[in-house]
């Protein structure tokens, strides 16, 4: 035990994980800034930087669902459709007349709030069932939620809110903005989202999640997943803890939306469909499943993939299938695992000695 | 002896069906303070399935359970464990995710308690509470012989080493009875002697009244000062061990006929 | 006479539910795998008969039977090469790779017959039979006739014939399976096999309703399909169908009365209502797990 307390905490093993992450987005986060003032960062990459930032926040937040409490969600975007057009209302309804800070600050709390009410109330059937059930009916809650905010309309004038649902009838006064326009969905949104935003956003993700595993209720999550009845029979309500995790996966897609939503003038409600929730999940899963390093790493690499495959043309999402079915297949295959855990077990061998070195 | 003693469980007339056939019928039983005793019978006779009536994993079809004077019928597997019934399974149960002193540390979630925002924003609360957790868990590792292997996996715990850390998690609970089911099988007579040992140990340091479930004669008829005999799910007799062991009706079941 | 009519019409699309959810639900029984690439082996199907119908000139049947041929190569190829390495591995990483196979073929058809839709040919005539005033057209006679012939066959050959024995014994225990000298991996190459080929039939009904070709065609249907084998439990082949039949009818039904834009939001929304009464789904069987 005192060999521990001598070891620099941040390195030794429980911290080592937490430690690797905020580096690598404080890391990222510098080089990029540097880059972006000389210069040298393309309009594409600049333009990508943003929606990294999101993606990792929500598959930060589904990976604490999937990885930590071991439910498969298919419905992750659909939070962050609800995060994003909150946002998108709250600051077109706030104007230009609020400092785009503020707005930026108040929109994507109130994105992830109302992402949290969404998450718990559609956490209150979803967890009763278990295993596939249980996805399919995040899969199902997913179309629903973006069937109804296909049919709003929202609109906003001198005499204040007009809304309407399925028919748009919503007429305005001279001078009123519509906000939400149906399949349209939000258009002549303030771009008011930044990328230090997006990385504070991480880091604030990562504390919350991270904090939260290591605690009381990140046990009690860890178990319930582990084993369901020895769980209960510690004295562990298995609702109330999935909801915990449900609930706060929500509002960091939430979060996220939000600032996705304030980075782009138009966005219809069709982003956030089945395939972003299932682009989310390929990211934990690839990234490891309660591994958060993982899942930054995973995310970055997966988004900008696709980007610099970009002069191999129409191959391109061809080879990124290609690539997500040999990853899968390598990283389960029995001869590569041995090899794999070889190599660890020498490393951490190597790490055991340095550490009987310390005392 | 008795006499002076509490009851802390009282079955009567317990009983449950399934799918129409009856499991367990007729059951009566006590439990006194601080006493062990034993649940033996030939395989399928219901013992385990007792159990999980007794901590509410299953329902039962008849009959009442009072824990500590108070009825149960209302109460969940949670409830049960919060008042004060712990207990280890046959399958071993452990969270094969989490490290050996997680797994105790999971025990004291009903006991030592802080919300989750407390824990996100690490206020002066988590920490003291953590540590109050971190070295009663410790503690626990100690007693159990467990301490070496701390921050290993659970999962990666031999199998002895795996039935230890069960009754330890078990007890973070703090529990007034604790359910053993099967403690020393697949154990060897050496290991089984140890955790002779260590059961009434646990049961003079943590005040906890014990009841097992058992195949090895030498080890319930070591330590248990009253035993229950379940045959096809009816209760066949009860009584000392010397009782027991005298008794025709349960040489009959145990040897047939 | 409206109500008739539409129920007829939920009828027809429910058939192809049915069939499409059929693949899903057999796949699941066997290899307890969400098979996510299963709706776009129904768009491959539909390419391949749009391509016999319109540039090989064949005739219906036959363009059919290429059709199925090519799904159930298909199905298998996928199998083996993709799922089977996984037997071992997590649900979440053969979901993935389904997953990677769906994009794939999605991808694969963009390259070779480009993301523009192709219009499928009429390929059954338009008429139908009037009676009191109610017309039901050939299309939605035959897709029901279709779905019923399929459900007939495929009961007969999981309950009367060894192969459907084996193909059942595997789904319950794998191993216990083996011991008694089943090849488990021909059993789930069989069910790929068979479900893919009835993929290629649903996607023949499919388009001779939605006479629309594109890759990402198998998308929507195959959600829906599988959303239908999820409400009638899944693992459970008259599940399948009773789930396919009675999601087709709610869609049409909520289209005729309640909104069109909402129908697939009310469909979702029945089929959760469904599962918070019957976790398991209408004839799911329920897994107690033993303490």
């Amino acid at each position: 035990m005192k060999t521990k307390m001598k070891m620099p905490a941040l390195l030794s093993g429980k911290y080592r994980g937490r430690t690797v992450s905020y580096s690598i987005v404080l890391v990222s986060w510098l080089i990029l800034e540097v880059m972006m003032h000389t210069g040298n960062l393309s309009s594409l990459f600049t333009s990508l930087l943003v929606p990294v930032c999101c993606y990792v926040v929500a598959a930060i937040g589904l990976n604490l669902n999937v990885g930590i409490s071991g439910e498969l969600n298919l419905g992750q975007a659909c939070f962050m459709s609800v995060g994003a057009f909150t946002a998108v209302c709250l600051s077109g309804s706030l104007g230009p007349a609020v400092p785009s800070l503020a707005r930026l600050i108040l929109s994507i709390v109130a994105g992830a709030l109302v992402a949290t009410v969404f998450g718990i109330l559609i956490g209150i059937p979803v967890l009763k069932l278990e295993g596939d059930y249980l996805a399919i009916v995040t899969l199902a809650f997913g179309q629903i939620v973006k069937s109804l905010i296909t049919n709003m309309y929202f609109g906003i004038d001198s005499n204040g809110f007009h809304f309407s649902f399925v028919d748009n009838n919503v007429s305005l006064a001279a001078g009123g903005k519509m906000l939400l326009n149906g399949p349209m969905g939000a258009t002549g949104t303030d771009r008011i989202s930044t990328f230090t935003a997006g990385i504070i956003l991480i880091i604030l993700s990562l504390i919350v999640v991270y904090h939260l595993i290591y605690s009381r209720s990140g046990r009690a999550i860890m178990a319930a997943r582990d084993n369901r009845i020895a769980a209960e029979s510690v004295g562990i309500a298995i609702f109330k803890t999935k909801m915990l995790a449900f609930g706060v996966s929500s509002c960091l897609a939430g979060a996220a939306g939000a600032l996705y939503g304030l980075n782009y003038s138009t966005l219809v409600p069709a982003k956030f469909d089945f395939n972003t929730s299932i682009l989310l999940l390929v990211y934990v899963v690839l990234g490891g499943l309660g591994n958060m390093t993982g899942t930054i790493i995973a995310t970055i690499v997966l988004v900008l993939l696709p980007e610099l495959l970009r002069s191999m043309q129409d191959y391109r999402m061809l080879i990124y299938a290609i690539v997500l079915i040999l990853i899968m297949l390598l990283t389960n295959n029995e001869t590569i695992r041995v090899w794999g855990q070889k190599l660890k077990n020498r490393f951490m061998t190597k790490g055991g000695a340095a550490h009987g070195r310390e005392s | 002896m008795e006499e002076n003693r509490k009851p802390v469980l009282q079955v009567s007339e317990l009983g449950i069906d399934f799918g129409g056939l009856s499991a367990v019928n007729g059951l009566n039983m006590e439990v006194y303070e601080g006493e062990i005793v034993g649940l033996i019978g030939p395989n399928g006779a219901g013992k385990t399935t007792v159990f999980n009536m007794l901590t509410k994993v299953y329902q039962p079809t008849r009959g009442t359970i009072f824990f500590d004077g108070v009825d149960t019928a209302k109460k969940t597997v949670v409830d049960m464990n919060h008042a004060g019934v712990a207990r280890t399974f046959q399958n071993i149960r452990l969270f094969g995710g989490l490290s050996v002193i997680d797994n105790v540390k999971t025990g004291f979630h009903g006991r030592i308690t802080y919300s989750p925002l407390s824990a996100v924003l690490r206020l002066p609360v988590y920490r003291a509470k953590e540590r109050e957790i971190e070295e009663r868990s410790r503690e626990l590792l100690e007693v159990f012989g467990l301490t070496e292997e701390a921050d290993q996996l659970a999962s990666n715990l031999p199998y002895g080493a795996q039935r230890r850390l069960e009754i330890a998690r078990a007890l973070a609970t703090e529990p007034r009875l604790l359910l053993l089911d099967e403690p020393a099988a697949g154990m060897n007579p050496q290991e089984t002697e140890e955790l002779m040992a260590m059961i009434r140990l646990v049961r003079d340091r943590f005040h906890t009244s014990i009841l097992l479930i058992e195949h090895d004669m030498k080890l319930v008829m070591g330590i248990c000062e009253r035993i229950t005999v379940l045959n096809y799910g009816m209760m066949l007799a009860q009584g000392t061990p010397e009782e027991i062991q005298a008794n025709p009706e349960v040489i009959k079941a145990y040897l047939g006929d | 006479m409206d109500f008739l009519s539409y129920l007829i019409n939920g009828l027809g699309l429910g058939s192809v539910y049915a069939i499409i959810a059929l693949g899903y639900t057999m796949v699941y029984g066997i290899a307890k795998m969400l098979n996510f690439a299963h709706g776009d082996v129904i768009m491959v199907g539909a390419y391949v008969a749009f391509f016999s119908i319109s540039n090989l000139g064949l005739p219906l049947i036959p363009a059919v039977l290429l059709s199925i041929v090519v799904c159930t190569v298909l199905g298998v190829v996928i199998e083996r090469l993709a799922y089977k390495p996984l037997r071992a591995a997590s649900a979440l990483s053969v979901l993935i790779t389904a997953i990677g196979v769906s994009y794939f073929l999605q991808n694969a058809a963009q390259l070779l017959w480009s993301s523009s839709t192709k219009v499928f040919p009429s390929v059954i005539s338009n008429g139908g039979i009037s009676w009191n005033g109610l017309t039901v057209s050939w299309l939605t006679l035959i897709t029901i006739g279709v779905c019923v012939l399929v459900m007939i066959c495929l009961t007969l050959f999981i309950n009367h014939t060894k192969t459907g024995r084996a193909m059942r014994a595997c789904s319950e225990d794998k191993g216990a399976s083996t011991l008694m000298g089943i090849n488990v991996n021909l059993m789930i190459s069989i069910t790929f096999a068979i479900g893919s080929g009835l993929a290629a039939i649903a996607s023949v009904l499919l388009c001779a309703a939605y006479p629309s070709v594109f890759p990402t065609l198998g998308a929507m249907p195959g959600i829906k399909a599988f959303t239908a084998a999820v409400f009638g439990g899944i693992g459970s082949i008259p599940g399948a169908f009773l789930g396919g039949l009675l999601l087709g009818v709610i869609e049409i039904f909520a289209k005729a009365y309640i909104s069109t834009q909402l129908s697939d939001a009310i469909v979702f929304a029945v089929l959760i209502l469904v599962l918070l009464i019957k976790p398991t789904g209408l004839l799911g069987k329920r897994i107690r797990e033993k303490v």
